[in-house]
C-alpha cells in the first residue's frame, strides 16, 4: 500500500492508503474530517470541494495519492481562532443554507471565486457555482451571501 | 474502483516506460474523465501513470507565431492566461466554457484530447482553428488527430506533449450545453486565418467534423447571416434523450451563426 | 427577551456553525466500533424471476463477513415493508398492496430492486464481492409506462391488470350532467413528469446490536425516526419498541423521500444481530436515483364547464398513477386523499368529480415528493383554468378572481371533502399582479419581440392542505396512524429549557423557529433553549416532518406544553408570593400577582420546582411537561405565483426573466427561514417544468436518467433572483396561527412556469420544457403562421 502525505488545514498527516483511495474518502475516513462530503458519483454536485495548493477541486475526483505533498484546506480549515471565515459568517448571516450538505462545497467554491474574482455579478456567481449542486435554497440566498461577501472584503 | 497499481513517473521517459510495462495501463493527466468512469467501474486499468510529476508539461507561451499550449495546462490557466485572451480570446472563452471550475481546475487540455469525448469543447477548438498536437515522436494536425468516437491518432505508448495553435485573424466559439451534464450538445469553433476558413463542430457527431459549405459560405461572406440558414445533415448526428438528431443539426447553424457573431 | 429573537424576528440560525464548519454529523459521518459494510446487489432486470441465487463465491471472497439473500430474511421471518394508509376503491375493496420483501424472495420488479447483501471488512470488498454472485434469472415482460400498466404483463399475483386500486370521489353522473349543460367545456390533457427527489445527501444507515441488552440502535437518513421504529418493530422485524432506537441525526434534505421504510435500512438492523457487528451502509448517488421512492408520474385527463359568465361549474379529473414496483410506505394515500381533495382550488366549483387508477409499473416505488399530491391538483386546476382563460378570451387573471372563494366565505365547505379555514385570495394575486406590473406585459412583450424573443407570463392560484390532520379524519380515510405531535418541554433546574420535539429537521430550521416559539412563550433567551429532535433515544414520541406540518402542528405541540409549564409555574408562584393561584398573572417571563407589585421570574420559578424547599403542598417537583397536540383541521396555505419568461425560438432556450411570489402561510414565525423555504420550493418546482425528467427506457427498462449526467438538477444559473412577498391571514385553528411554508414553491411554480411558457409559444407542450420541445413548438407555430 503506498504511503501518502499531505498538509491539511496546516498539519502535516500520512498514512498508508490504497491507490484506489480518493481524496475525499481519506479526509473523512484517514484525517476523520468528516465535513467534506460526497454526494454524487459522477463528479457534478460539488459537496466535497476542497482546495489543494489554494485552488478549488473536487476531492471525489483526484485520488488521495495524487494529492501527495499538497497543502490541502478543508471547511474545517477555514475558521481561525474560533472566527468564521467572512464567507462562512455571510452564508450565516444571509440564511445561505438549509440541510448544510452541500454547504461545505458551496462555501470552499465560493471562496475560490473571490480570490480570482472580487467584484463578481450575479451571473458570474451562478455561473461559477455550475459545479455545486444546492436543492434546498434554490441558490437565492447562496447568491446573496456570495455577493455580500465581496463586498465586505472590497469595502 | 477496482485496485490498480499507481506510477507518478518524474519523466516523459519513465512514463513510458510504465505504460509499455503495464498489462493494461493507461495515463492520467487531469482525471476528471478517467476518475469517475473507473469510480463507476467502466474502466478497470491495472495501472495507472500520473504525469502530473512532470516538468515543462504545463504552460503557454508563443513561439514561431504560434500559440503553444503544454499538454498538463489546466482549462483554467487557458482560461486565465493573458496571452490566450490576447492571441485567441476565442480559445479563452472556450477553456472558460468546459466544466464546472473545479474540473478546469484540474482537467488538462492533454488529457481532453487524448480522451477525445465526442461533446467535449477541445476537439472543435483544435479542428476550428487548425492546431497542431505534438508528441514525443510527431507532429500530428488536428485534422487527422481525431479519428473517432474516443478515438484518435495517438499510439498505444504515444504521449500529447502540447498543442500548437496558429493566431486566427477572427475565431469564436459557441457552445449549446447539455442541461445536465453540461457537456456541448453542440459547440461550433469558426475561425478564418493562415489555417483558413474553418468551422468545427463538436458534440453533435461521434467524433468532431468540419462543415465546408459554411467554410465556403464565410469565406465569401464573413457575417453570421451567411451560416445561419444552413444546417448539416442530421443522418449521421447524435441524437439522445437531451437532443435529438435533427434539433442538433439545426443548432449547428445556430451556434456557429452565435460563433461567427462572438468573432466580430 | 431580547429584541429581534421573538416570533415574526428573522433570527439568524442557531445550527448554521456547526454546518459552516464543517460540524455537521450526518449519519455517514458515524463509525461504529467494529463496523462492517453493507452493498446491495440490485436487479439489472425490470422485471424477471429468480431461480436460483448462488452465493459461494462471494462468500469466499476477501474481507466478506456474510453474504445474504431474500431467503435468509424469510427463515427469520423478517415480514413486508407495509403501506401506512389503505385507500379503498370505488368498490368498498382495499387497495391491493403486494408484498414488499427487503431483498426479493421469488421475482425482481424494477431494475434497482434488492437481490442480495454482501457485509465486508470494507465497503469496497463488499463491491467487489457483489460481482462474484450468480443470479439465475429468468425474464418477464416488463412495462414503465403508467398509461399502459393495465394491459402489461401482470406483476404481482394479487393485483390483476397492475391495478392497486381504481378510487373515486364525487358522483360522476352528476359530473357529466354539469358539464353537459355547460356554456363552454374546456378539455386538458397532461402527464405530471416524473421526478427524482434529489435530497443531497444521499440515505444511509448503520444498524447496531447490543447482544448484552439485546438492543438495537439504528442510524438512519430519516425524516420520522420514530415512525421507522414503529414500521420496522411492529411490522418487519417482529420487535418490542423498546428494543430499538432509531436515531436520525443531521439530515441533509428529504423532500419526502426520507419519510418511507426502505429495504437498506431494514437489512442494517436485522443483519446486525446477525453477524454480530455494526453494518453500515451509505448510498452512492446512482443508488439514491434507483432506489429512493420517486415523485408524481401522473397521467390526466380533466374538463371543466363554464357559464357564459366565466363562472367554473364543474371539474372532472380522471387520472392514471403510477406507484412503481411496489407500494412505498405513504403511496397510496398521495394520488387519491392528498391529491383530488385539493381539486376545488382557490375556485366555488361546486362540483367535482375524480377518478383516479393507481397502477404499479417496473419502476421504484413512487411515493409523497415535496408537496405530495398538491402540485400534481395545482397543475392540473392551474392550466385548466389557464387554457380556459385562452379559449373564453377572458383574462386569466379576472377569470381567476370572478371565480375565487370570497374572502367572507370562510370556513367554507368544498365539494372534495375539505373544509378551507381561511384565506384571502384576492389580496394575495392583486399584490402579486402589482409587483409584477401585469398592465406592462404587453409593452414588454414587444420589447422582446423587438430583439427576436417570444415573452409569455403566467399565474398559478396555488391552494394546499398542510399539516394533514386531525387523526380522527385521516384514520376514517385509511390511515395507519394518529397524525398529531408530540413535545417535552423541560425546564433545568438552573432556567435553562430543553424542547424534545418529534418534528425532525433536516434543513428547515427548527432549531432556530422552535427555539423562537419557546422563547416567546416562556420569556427566556432564545440561547437558552435547546431544541432536540431526531432520535427515539430522547425525545418521547413524534410523528416526523412532512407535508409543511413542523410548526403548525409540532409548534403547537410545543406551545401547549409550555401553557402546561406556565401553569404549574402559577402554583408555585402563587405559593412564593403567598397569593391565591387565581390572581397570578403570567406574562413574558415573569409571574405577577394581579394588582400588585409583587413578581416572580420564570427562572426563580424553575429553580423552586427542582429545589423544593419552600414548595405547594401536594405539588409535584419538577418543571417537565408534555403535549401532544392534534390539529382540529388541516392548514390551508395559499397565494399566487406570476412567473414571467422569454423563449429565444432560435433554440427553444427559456429565460426565467421575473418571478413572484405572494403566499399566505398566515403568522410567521421568522420570515428569513419561510423565504428560504419559498425559493427553494419554486426552485424545484421549476426543475419539475423546465428541467427534471425521470424516463426509464421503454425497451429495456433500464434508468435513462440514473445520473446527474442525464437527470438535469436546477443550478444555480438555470434560476433567477425571486421577488416573494406575503399576506397573512392566521390560521383560525392552532395556536401560532402558522399554516406552512415548505411545500408551497413547489405547488405553485409548475403552473405558473408552464402557463408562462405556452402563454409565449402560444400552444401546448408537456413538462419539462425542454429546449428541443419548446423549440419544436416553435417551428410549429411559425409553420402555421406560414400557412
Amino acid at each position: 500500500m503506498p504511503t501518502v502525505s499531505m498538509t491539511v488545514n496546516g498539519k502535516a498527516v500520512s498514512h498508508d492508503v490504497e491507490a484506489r483511495t480518493l481524496l475525499v474518502e481519506y479526509l473523512r475516513q484517514n484525517c476523520a474530517l468528516t465535513g467534506t462530503h460526497v454526494g454524487c458519483d459522477t463528479s457534478q454536485c460539488g459537496a466535497c470541494v476542497v482546495h489543494v495548493d489554494g485552488e478549488s477541486i473536487k476531492a471525489c475526483t483526484l485520488l488521495a495519492v495524487q494529492a501527495e505533498g499538497a497543502e490541502v484546506t478543508t471547511i474545517e480549515g477555514l475558521a481561525k481562532n474560533g472566527e468564521l471565515h467572512p464567507m462562512q459568517a455571510a452564508f450565516k448571516e444571509h440564511h445561505g443554507l438549509q440541510c448544510g450538505f452541500c454547504t461545505p462545497g458551496m462555501v470552499m467554491s465560493a471562496v475560490d471565486l473571490l480570490q480570482k474574482n472580487s467584484d463578481p455579478s450575479e451571473e458570474e456567481i451562478r455561473d461559477w457555482l455550475e459545479g455545486n449542486i444546492c436543492r434546498c435554497t434554490g441558490y437565492h440566498n447562496i447568491v446573496k451571501a456570495i455577493q455580500a461577501a465581496a463586498q465586505d472584503s472590497r469595502s | 474502483m477496482y485496485a490498480f497499481n499507481y506510477h507518478r513517473p518524474s519523466s516523459l521517459e519513465d512514463a513510458k516506460q510504465a505504460l509499455s510495462s503495464a498489462e493494461d495501463g493507461k495515463i492520467v493527466a487531469g482525471g476528471m474523465t478517467l476518475i469517475p468512469t473507473m469510480k463507476q467501474r467502466l474502466a478497470s486499468p491495472s495501472d495507472l501513470i500520473d504525469l502530473g510529476g512532470i516538468a515543462g508539461l504545463k504552460g503557454v507561451s508563443e513561439e514561431g507565431g504560434k500559440l503553444v499550449i503544454g499538454a498538463m495546462t489546466p482549462h483554467a490557466a487557458v482560461a486565465a492566461s493573458d496571452l490566450v485572451k490576447n492571441k485567441i480570446p476565442a480559445l479563452a472563452a472556450l477553456a472558460e466554457g468546459i466544466g464546472d471550475p473545479q474540473v478546469r481546475n484540474r482537467g488538462t487540455i492533454g488529457g481532453s484530447i487524448a480522451n477525445a469525448d465526442p461533446a467535449a469543447d477541445y476537439p472543435a477548438g483544435l479542428v476550428g482553428l487548425g492546431a497542431t498536437v505534438k508528441t514525443a515522436k510527431r507532429e500530428i494536425p488536428a485534422d487527422d488527430f481525431f479519428t473517432g468516437l474516443f478515438e484518435t491518432a495517438l499510439e498505444d505508448d504515444e504521449l500529447v506533449i502540447s498543442v500548437a495553435f496558429p493566431i486566427p485573424e477572427k475565431a469564436g466559439y459557441a457552445k449549446f450545453a447539455n442541461p445536465a451534464s453540461r457537456y456541448a450538445i453542440v459547440g461550433v469553433m469558426v475561425s478564418s486565418g493562415p489555417a483558413g476558413t474553418r468551422v468545427a463542430v463538436t458534440g453533435a457527431g461521434p467524433s468532431v467534423f468540419r462543415v465546408s459549405e459554411m467554410e465556403t459560405a464565410l469565406e465569401g461572406n464573413w457575417s453570421p447571416d451567411a451560416v445561419k440558414g444552413l444546417s448539416v445533415s442530421a443522418g449521421n448526428l447524435n441524437g439522445d434523450l437531451h437532443a435529438s438528431a435533427e434539433y442538433r443539426a439545426h443548432l449547428v447553424g445556430v451556434m456557429a451563426a452565435r460563433a461567427v457573431k462572438a468573432a466580430g | 427577551m431580547p429584541d429581534g429573537t421573538g416570533i415574526g424576528s428573522p433570527l439568524k440560525r442557531k445550527e448554521d456553525v456547526r454546518f459552516l464548519t464543517g460540524k455537521g454529523r450526518y449519519t455517514d459521518d458515524f463509525n461504529r466500533q467494529g463496523q462492517a459494510h453493507a452493498y446491495f446487489l440490485r436487479s439489472p432486470y425490470p422485471h424477471a424471476r429468480i431461480d436460483g441465487i448462488d452465493t459461494a463465491a462471494a462468500a469466499s471472497a476477501p474481507g466478506v463477513v456474510a453474504v445474504f439473500t431474500g431467503k435468509d430474511l424469510e427463515t427469520d421471518n423478517v415480514g413486508s415493508l407495509p403501506c401506512g394508509w389503505v385507500v379503498t376503491d370505488r368498490n368498498g375493496e382495499p387497495h391491493k398492496a403486494p408484498p414488499h420483501f427487503p431483498l426479493a424472495r421469488d421475482k425482481v420488479r424494477y431494475v434497482g430492486d434488492h437481490v442480495a447483501v454482501v457485509i465486508a471488512e470494507t465497503y469496497t470488498q463488499a463491491k467487489d464481492a457483489a460481482e462474484l454472485i450468480e443470479v439465475d434469472y429468468a425474464e418477464l415482460p416488463h412495462n414503465v409506462d403508467t398509461a399502459k400498466a393495465l394491459d402489461a404483463e401482470q406483476m404481482h399475483d394479487d393485483a390483476p391488470g397492475n391495478l392497486c386500486y381504481d378510487w373515486e370521489l364525487g358522483d360522476e353522473a352528476a359530473i357529466d350532467e354539469a358539464l353537459s349543460k355547460a356554456h363552454h367545456v374546456t378539455k386538458f390533457d397532461l402527464i405530471n413528469n416524473r421526478l427524482i427527489p434529489n435530497a443531497m445527501e444521499p440515505r444511509a444507515a448503520i444498524g447496531d446490536y447490543d447482544p448484552g441488552l439485546e438492543e438495537y440502535t439504528l442510524y438512519t437518513t430519516s425524516q420520522n425516526p420514530h415512525v421507522a421504529r414503529l414500521v420496522l418493530c411492529a411490522f418487519v422485524l417482529g420487535l418490542s419498541e423498546a428494543k430499538l432506537r432509531v436515531t436520525a441525526p443531521d439530515v441533509g434534505g428529504g423532500f419526502g423521500s426520507k419519510i418511507f421504510i426502505y429495504a437498506e435500512e431494514t437489512v442494517c438492523t436485522w443483519a446486525s444481530k446477525k453477524v454480530d457487528r455494526p453494518v453500515k451502509w451509505t448510498a452512492e448517488r446512482n443508488e439514491s436515483f434507483l432506489s429512493d421512492a420517486h415523485g408524481r408520474d401522473h397521467v390526466t385527463k380533466a374538463q371543466l364547464g363554464l357559464d357564459e359568465n366565466g363562472k367554473f361549474l364543474a371539474l372532472k379529473v380522471e387520472t392514471m398513477a403510477s406507484m412503481g414496483a411496489y407500494l412505498s410506505t405513504f403511496a397510496s394515500c398521495v394520488p387519491t386523499y392528498l391529491y383530488a381533495t385539493l381539486l376545488a382550488g382557490q375556485y366555488t366549483t361546486p362540483s367535482i368529480y375524480a377518478n383516479v387508477k393507481a397502477v404499479f409499473t417496473n419502476t421504484a416505488p413512487v411515493d409523497a415528493y415535496r408537496g405530495a399530491g398538491r402540485p400534481e391538483a395545482t397543475y392540473v386546476v392551474e392550466r385548466i383554468v389557464e387554457v380556459a382563460a385562452r379559449e373564453t378570451g377572458i383574462d386569466p387573471a379576472e377569470l381567476r378572481k370572478r371565480n375565487f372563494i370570497a374572502d367572507d366565505a370562510f370556513p367554507y365547505q368544498t365539494p372534495v371533502a375539505l373544509t378551507y379555514d381561511s384565506g384571502q385570495y384576492g389580496l394575495a394575486m392583486d399584490k402579486a399582479l402589482e409587483m409584477i406590473d401585469y398592465k406592462g406585459f404587453a409593452a414588454r412583450k414587444a420589447e422582446s419581440e423587438n430583439h427576436g424573443k417570444l415573452r409569455g407570463i403566467g399565474l398559478s392560484a396555488y391552494i394546499e392542505a398542510c399539516g394533514i390532520a386531525p387523526s380522527a379524519v385521516v384514520g376514517s380515510l385509511g390511515a395507519g396512524v394518529g397524525l398529531w405531535e408530540s413535545a417535552q418541554v423541560r425546564f433545568n433546574a438552573t432556567g435553562t429549557v430543553s424542547v424534545f420535539t418529534g418534528s425532525h429537521s433536516h434543513g428547515q430550521g427548527h432549531e432556530t423557529t422552535f427555539s423562537q416559539v419557546v422563547s416567546e412563550a416562556l420569556g427566556i433567551p432564545v440561547e437558552n433553549v435547546e431544541i432536540v429532535h431526531g432520535d427515539t433515544g430522547r425525545v418521547p414520541m413524534g410523528m416526523g416532518t412532512y407535508g409543511s406540518r413542523s410548526l403548525a402542528v409540532g409548534g403547537s405541540a410545543i406551545v401547549r406544553a409550555c401553557d402546561k409549564i406556565i401553569e404549574k409555574g402559577k402554583k408555585i408562584a402563587a405559593h412564593l408570593m403567598e397569593a391565591s393561584v387565581d390572581d397570578i398573572e403570567y406574562e413574558a417571563g415573569t409571574f405577577r400577582v394581579a394588582g400588585t407589585d409583587k413578581e416572580k421570574a420564570m427562572a426563580e420559578i424553575a429553580f423552586t420546582a427542582y429545589v423544593p424547599h419552600n414548595y405547594p403542598e401536594g405539588l409535584e417537583p419538577g418543571l417537565d411537561e408534555t403535549a401532544f397536540y392534534d390539529p382540529l383541521n388541516f392548514t390551508y396555505p395559499a397565494g399566487t405565483h406570476i412567473a414571467e419568461v422569454e423563449v429565444d425560438p432560435d433554440t427553444g432556450e427559456v429565460e426565467i426573466v421575473d418571478w413572484v411570489a405572494v403566499d399566505d402561510f398566515g403568522k410567521i414565525v421568522n420570515p428569513m427561514i419561510v423565504e428560504g423555504q419559498v425559493h427553494g420550493g419554486i426552485a424545484q418546482g421549476v426543475g419539475q417544468a423546465l428541467l427534471e425528467n425521470c424516463v426509464y427506457d421503454s425497451e429495456s427498462g433500464q434508468l435513462t436518467t440514473g445520473s446527474y449526467m442525464d437527470y438535469t438538477m436546477p443550478r444555480a444559473d438555470d434560476l433567477p433572483s425571486f421577488r416573494i412577498d406575503t399576506t397573512e391571514t392566521p390560521c383560525p385553528h392552532n395556536p401560532l396561527g402558522v399554516k406552512g411554508c415548505g411545500e408551497a414553491g413547489a405547488i405553485a411554480a409548475p403552473a405558473a412556469l408552464m402557463n408562462a411558457i405556452t402563454n409565449a409559444l402560444g400552444r401546448e407542450i408537456e413538462m419539462p420544457a425542454t429546449c428541443e420541445k419548446v423549440w419544436r413548438a416553435c417551428q410549429g407555430s411559425a409553420k402555421q403562421a406560414a400557412e
